[in-house]
């Protein structure tokens, strides 16, 4: 039967918000955990600024499986715009779950899942993660997510150390355990 | 390498396994005294046929065993010392 | 041992194992999905963690070719390309086999045009099996690495000496990130010694290569020894696997892997990175009662049609999997099983399934709901109607 620990992640985000690096990241951290993990993108070009979607698979024991996941247990969603151009929701499985880069509003409406909000865009801002104009997101719906799916944010840290380096990992570090801490259910 | 036992497409090349100077309807004969030695023919035969030998009584020679007939050489000669006659 | 795991993608992998198999010379000319493999060995060469040399060239065409110079003047050489590019590469392709020079060349399996389209299917990959070329697929990322370096070794033994390409599917492995065992160097070392020829070429003792040959049946005799190399390198990829699952503990069977197979009547046949979900649809229909293995083409050339006999021997049916066709005919992989296990006696009624041509997603619920009607069929009726069935999802 198909693995039953298997948790199915999409990533949307926009090309160069680094949704791909988000799910490689993740696996990386999860592997610190014991999990074998998968990250893969959208299988196609990429454009800046386009909506984009990236996956991950996380399970005890080696996936293998490489067709694309078309029911997600979890979406991650980058940017609060995102909802109004493209069906973040689109194959959630029924009591999945959604975490959105918004302050606590969003757009999603009520259904057979829960919501997830932290306010990834402020905890880019106020740790300077801008990059030509566009805050750098990623790293804090990281954090976030790892809360969300119980992984210990100090391997999600030494994850984004490991993968960016010294200087830039360990601003985007911080940035990942506040998100960790700040994200919370929406009512 | 002794282990290897397959059949390779390889050779060592050789002169001449095929006389081409019997293919030839006209053959190049040099007249040295107009020769200026500029070695244009040399240059210019496609088949490399023409030696430069530098004796005393001609600065280059035709091979030809391998001389095709082709007449390049005779085109190219900027004095015209190099004509063209029919095989007997 | 000294185990260290990284999580690469699948290309990136392809780029480890051409620095841990020592590489000395690499050209290529990029082209989506491939040119990671060549970028990541650029970083290797320019940042000093391998010694090679890199040849910039303006087409595919060159880039084999250089290649193929490079290795028949004794050192280990290396490319890569896709779909168009392999494509433009054809005629080294032949030649390359024809002179019997080992090189190694990844193929990151994308659909052939028109239209563009840049995701897996084998077409491009499959065209090439008449070549003389040893063919393997890989179906994850840990596979790749270990096959590549393996490929060096088979393609450079006496008994095969003939140049060898190895697939992998376009982003499904070459751009996703899986866990990744990086063996020692030391133990990449002492399984692949360095490269042994048996002539060289240097100035002053000249060498022709491929030259007219003085007599045709010369030239069928080459073909023949050809063709008699490759049904000689099954003995070979078979060794090869075994030290390799001794020195790391990870063995692919091979030529072909069997799951499953033991008490099976059924049989699913496949090649690629497809292969993990076919792994998934037989437990699922094994958990629904039905009798199902699967058979894993790791090679398809030297195809192992004995091996295919020798398992499916007294099964009931099989269906292959081709993830290209041979358009107005079959599938490639259809085709050779069907003609080998007529020949070997082997009587299964076998149905081809032609999918994931162009890079339609094929999951294991795809899978077994094919394998599920044709079981159901096979009882039933006794004969498949639809042969070649085309599988739109």
């Amino acid at each position: 039967m198909i693995q039953k620990d298997l948790v199915e992640i999409r990533f949307h985000g926009r090309g160069g918000q680094g949704a791909v690096t988000a799910a490689n990241i993740l696996v990386a951290a999860a592997w610190k955990s014991g999990l074998w993990g998968q990250a893969f993108p959208f299988f196609g070009a990429e454009r800046r600024g386009a909506p984009v979607v990236a996956f991950a698979r996380l399970s005890r024991r080696r996936v293998r499986l490489h067709s694309m996941i078309r029911h997600p247990d979890v979406v991650v969603v980058l940017d609060p715009k995102l909802p109004k151009l493209v069906n973040v929701l689109e194959g959630l499985k029924s009591g999945g779950k959604v975490v959105i880069n918004s302050a606590s509003r969003h757009d999603l409406g009520k259904g057979e899942y829960s919501v997830y909000c932290v306010d990834a865009t402020k905890i880019a801002l106020d740790l300077g993660l801008v990059l030509a104009g566009w805050p750098l997101v990623n790293t804090s719906m990281l954090g976030a997510l790892a809360k969300v799916l119980n992984l210990p944010i100090a391997d999600v840290k030494e994850a984004i150390v490991e993968y960016m380096g010294k200087k830039k990992g360990e601003v985007n570090a911080r940035a990942a355990e506040r998100a960790y801490v700040e994200v919370s259910v929406s009512e | 390498m002794s282990e290897i036992s397959h059949i390779l497409p390889l050779s060592k090349p050789k002169e001449g396994i095929s006389r081409t100077g019997t293919w030839r309807l006209k053959k190049p004969v040099i007249d040295h005294s107009k020769c200026v030695k500029c070695m244009m023919c040399w240059l210019h035969c496609p088949e490399s046929t023409i030696d430069v030998v530098e004796s005393s009584d001609k600065f280059v020679e035709v091979n030809y065993d391998f001389c095709k007939g082709c007449g390049v050489c005779a085109n190219v000669c900027p004095v015209k010392a190099i004509s063209m006659v029919p095989e007997g | 041992m000294k185990l260290v795991v990284m999580h690469l993608t699948g290309n990136y992998a392809v780029a480890w194992a051409v620095k841990l198999s020592r590489v000395k010379v690499v050209s290529a000319y990029p082209i989506t999905p491939q040119t990671t493999i060549v970028e990541k060995i650029s970083e290797f060469v320019e940042s000093g963690m391998m010694d090679a040399k890199i040849v910039r060239v303006e087409s595919e065409h060159s880039a084999l070719a250089t290649v193929f110079g490079a290795a028949s003047s004794g050192v280990r050489a290396f490319t890569a390309t896709s779909s168009h590019g392999l494509m433009y590469m054809y005629e080294m392709v032949w030649w390359s086999a024809g002179a019997r020079v080992p090189i190694v060349m990844a193929i990151v399996t994308r659909t052939i045009g028109a239209p563009w389209n840049i995701w897996s299917d084998h077409s491009d990959f499959m065209s090439q099996r008449d070549t003389g070329w040893l063919m393997m697929f890989a179906e994850h990322n840990q596979e790749v690495l270990d096959s590549v370096i393996q490929l060096f070794r088979i393609s450079e033994d006496p008994r095969v000496y003939l140049p060898g390409m190895i697939a992998l599917d376009a982003f499904i492995l070459s751009h996703t990130t899986e866990p990744v065992d990086i063996p020692d160097q030391s133990l990449v070392d002492s399984f692949l010694p360095g490269r042994r020829q048996p002539y060289t070429f240097k100035s002053g003792d000249p060498i022709t290569m491929g030259n007219l040959p003085s007599n045709p049946r010369d030239n069928m005799r080459m073909r023949w020894d050809v063709h008699k190399s490759l049904v000689a390198a099954k003995k070979v990829i078979t060794e090869v696997d075994r030290e390799w699952s001794k020195l790391t503990g990870r063995s692919y069977g091979g030529l072909i892997e069997c799951y499953m197979c033991s008490d099976a009547k059924y049989f699913i046949i496949g090649a690629g990175a497809w292969v993990g979900d076919m792994r998934e649809a037989v437990d699922m229909l094994r958990s629904e009662g039905y009798e199902v293995g699967l058979i894993k083409l790791r090679f398809v050339r030297p195809f192992p049609a004995e091996e295919l006999a020798e398992v499916m021997r007294g099964g009931k049916g099989a269906i292959v999997f081709d993830r290209s066709v041979s358009a107005g005919s079959a599938g490639p992989l259809y085709l050779d099983t069907v003609a080998h296990l007529g020949a070997l006696n082997v009587e299964v009624p076998v149905k081809n399934v032609i999918a994931g041509i162009a890079g339609v997603d094929v999951t294991y619920n795809d899978i077994a709901s094919v394998v599920r009607s044709f079981i159901e069929e096979i009882e039933s009726k006794g004969v498949v109607s639809n042969y070649v069935e085309w599988y739109f999802r």
